[in-house]
């Protein structure tokens, strides 16, 4: 009985994780321009692998419970993915979304652009020298 | 010498949790115990300085308590919004972009750190540069509102709720 229930948790949970990962995709082709793809790109992929890497950790506990030392291997690592996944997914969005603004990418259909005051300068120099090259 | 300790530690901890199901003591064999031993304790040796820089504000168990608190709770369900808010905006298209800047009241460089990376996971916001000398963030916000604009400044409560609080608790 408590293995059925352990089960149906495991499928919900996995349903969910491809849901939402099935959404970062459909953004990914949806959205005008970089940032805003990063926006589908980063939230989703992270909320739908926590899903899916949770579902295999309830199911390496269930096998662990039962006796099976393999289990606590399959949760304990999984959990370590989810931790590194965690940490990278947001600081690989930043490294994107930095270097595209720095080469002169506009958000488009922006209302504001704070950091055009910042970058603004540099890119006209890096584009006038790159003109001269030419 | 308390730096060489924690750093030694930490690696050790990491290194039995990746061999876990390697033998019959505890959860471990022998052999990797000594290994591992021998290696964190070299690793923790060179990696000291790199790793522990001048504070040893974040050994205070409490700290890691509170950081626990806060990933599970508001953390988990901000970025659930966010999620929500995001697959609102993907069917739809609806969006209304642009990049502001906040001027978050953070003097460490872990906080500023856990404060973008929060911010990134949470609702229609993505960090996207830093002023390094000044500790300000500017931010890509997918819905902005315009009556909240001050310039380009908005008050850090828009953006990301009361995690600020939340990482000046732990890191300061």
């Amino acid at each position: 009985m408590l293995g059925l229930i352990i089960d149906i948790i495991v499928y919900i949970f996995l349903i969910i994780g491809v849901f939402f990962s099935f959404l970062a995709g459909f953004g990914l082709l949806r959205f005008p321009d970089v940032y805003t793809r990063l926006h589908a790109g980063t939230k989703c992929t992270t909320f739908g692998s926590i899903f899916i890497t949770g579902s295999v950790i309830i199911l390496g506990l269930k096998m662990w419970y039962l006796g099976s030392a393999d289990g606590s291997v399959l949760a304990i690592h999984t959990a370590g993915a989810l931790i590194a996944i965690l940490l990278t997914n947001p600081t690989g969005a930043h490294a994107i979304a930095r270097a595209a603004h720095k080469s002169g990418v506009k958000p488009v259909g922006a209302v504001v652009d704070g950091l055009d005051k910042v970058n603004g300068k540099t890119i006209k120099y890096q584009k006038e020298k790159m003109e001269e090259k030419k | 010498m308390i730096a060489f300790i924690v750093t030694s530690i930490l690696c050790f901890v990491i290194y039995l949790l990746l061999t876990t199901g390697s033998g019959t003591f505890g959860l471990w064999s022998l052999e990797e115990i000594l290994l591992g031993i021998i290696l964190s304790l070299i690793t923790g040796f060179i990696t000291r300085k790199i790793f522990i820089k001048k504070d040893f504000r974040m050994l205070n168990p409490i700290r890691w308590l509170i950081f626990l608190v806060y990933i599970i709770g508001p953390f988990f369900i901000g970025m659930a919004k966010s999620n929500i808010d995001v697959a609102y905006r993907v069917i739809t298209g609806k969006i209304n972009p642009g990049i502001v800047k906040i001027t978050p009241d953070l003097k460490t460089d872990l906080g500023i750190t856990l404060l973008a990376n929060s911010i990134t996971l949470t609702p229609g916001t993505l960090s996207v540069d830093i002023d390094e000398e000044k500790n300000n963030l500017y931010i890509h916000w997918i819905n902005v509102d315009e009556k909240k604009l001050k310039g380009d400044t908005v008050e850090t409560k828009y953006v990301c709720g009361n995690f600020e609080k939340w990482v000046r608790r732990i890191t300061e």
